[in-house]
């Protein structure tokens, strides 16, 4: 029983996320989010594009790929208290994505105190051995 | 001092115009955000005019952080673009053709704080290019809406620099 209620909370959490505006504009497939953790995909389309010569997509558009999925893992953690604001967030760019693949965000909330959420995300592309970009964020967390 | 008459005012505004014109309108993702570029001799101002498609928080509502990250990170790039062309449309360089512009600068980090939350208004950003070398390039950035003192996020990143032909 135990399990089909964590699997109800996580695909209501997956519900939220794809519901945001911003997220559903720029394309953002919740895949797992649970107990600290998330995953989420954001298929490359044109409109993301930042440099016309090469395809590949603009920073921005991994900047709120990352920011969705450390909030997310940061508000599925047992001790974040469900809400979750970005505090602050640091990318640091690896590689351009390869233009046409699907860039996959997977963040881990590591630790939380009664205040901040510590999050860390790694983004990857259909070359999932070599990150594009790697990121680390704080949240608030709710009071209780 | 070259003897030369100087250019009528008209002229020079529109080479600017012209060319800042070719460096935002090549950018998809600029175009994808609605944002855009104001001038003022050399100074830039990026305004993100307000839409439902921002929102990241429906219940408050408050502007997604991503979009606000990708604001700032496209404002500091688009500024240290216009810094490699300024020169050159200063010195009376025709305005580039599509796809002759020059590479831009690439994100290598960034850093956002978020200061207050992003309202359901239009917002505004400034980036000041701290230092522009050869290969790497230092930029801050802030952004605002309603109240210029009361900044919503700042930003800090290094850029990796196209190589330039010279």
């Amino acid at each position: 029983m135990t399990s089909n209620s964590d699997s109800d909370a996580s695909n209501a959490a997956k519900d939220f996320f794809a519901a945001l505006p911003h997220a559903a504009a720029l394309g953002i497939v919740p895949e797992k989010i649970a107990g600290g953790h998330a995953a989420m995909s954001m298929p490359w389309a044109e409109r993301l594009v930042g440099d016309p010569a090469s395809g590949v997509v603009h920073g921005g558009a991994v900047s709120a790929l990352m920011d969705t999925c450390c909030g997310a893992a940061a508000m599925s953690h047992g001790q974040a208290g469900g809400g979750a604001a970005t505090l602050g967030l640091r990318i640091d760019y690896m590689r351009p994505a390869t233009p046409g693949q699907t860039i996959r965000a997977e963040a881990t909330c590591h630790h939380v105190t009664r205040t901040v959420a510590f999050v860390r995300a790694v983004a990857v592309d259909d070359d999932a051995g070599r990150p594009v970009a790697t990121a680390t964020g704080t949240f608030t967390v709710a009071a209780p | 001092m070259t003897g030369g008459r100087p250019e009528p005012l008209q002229v020079v505004k529109q080479r600017r115009d012209e060319t800042l014109a070719a460096l935002v309108g090549g950018v998809p993702y600029i175009r994808f955000l609605g944002a855009r570029f104001e001038r003022r001799g050399d100074e830039l101002t990026a305004v993100l005019p307000y839409t439902d498609a921002l929102i990241g928080n429906p219940l408050l509502p408050a502007l997604h952080g991503g979009a606000t990250a990708a604001f700032l990170e496209m404002t500091a790039i688009i500024n240290l673009g216009w810094a490699v062309l300024w020169p050159r449309i200063e010195g009376g360089a025709p305005v580039p053709e599509a796809g002759a512009l020059p590479a831009l600068p690439k994100t290598i980090d960034f850093t956002i704080d978020y200061l207050r939350t992003g309202l359901p208004r239009d917002a505004y950003a400034r980036a000041r290019i701290t230092r522009i070398g050869r290969r790497y390039a230092s930029v801050t950035a802030e952004a605002w809406q309603d109240n210029r003192s009361r900044p919503i996020a700042q930003a800090a990143g290094h850029f990796l620099m196209p190589p330039r032909d010279e």
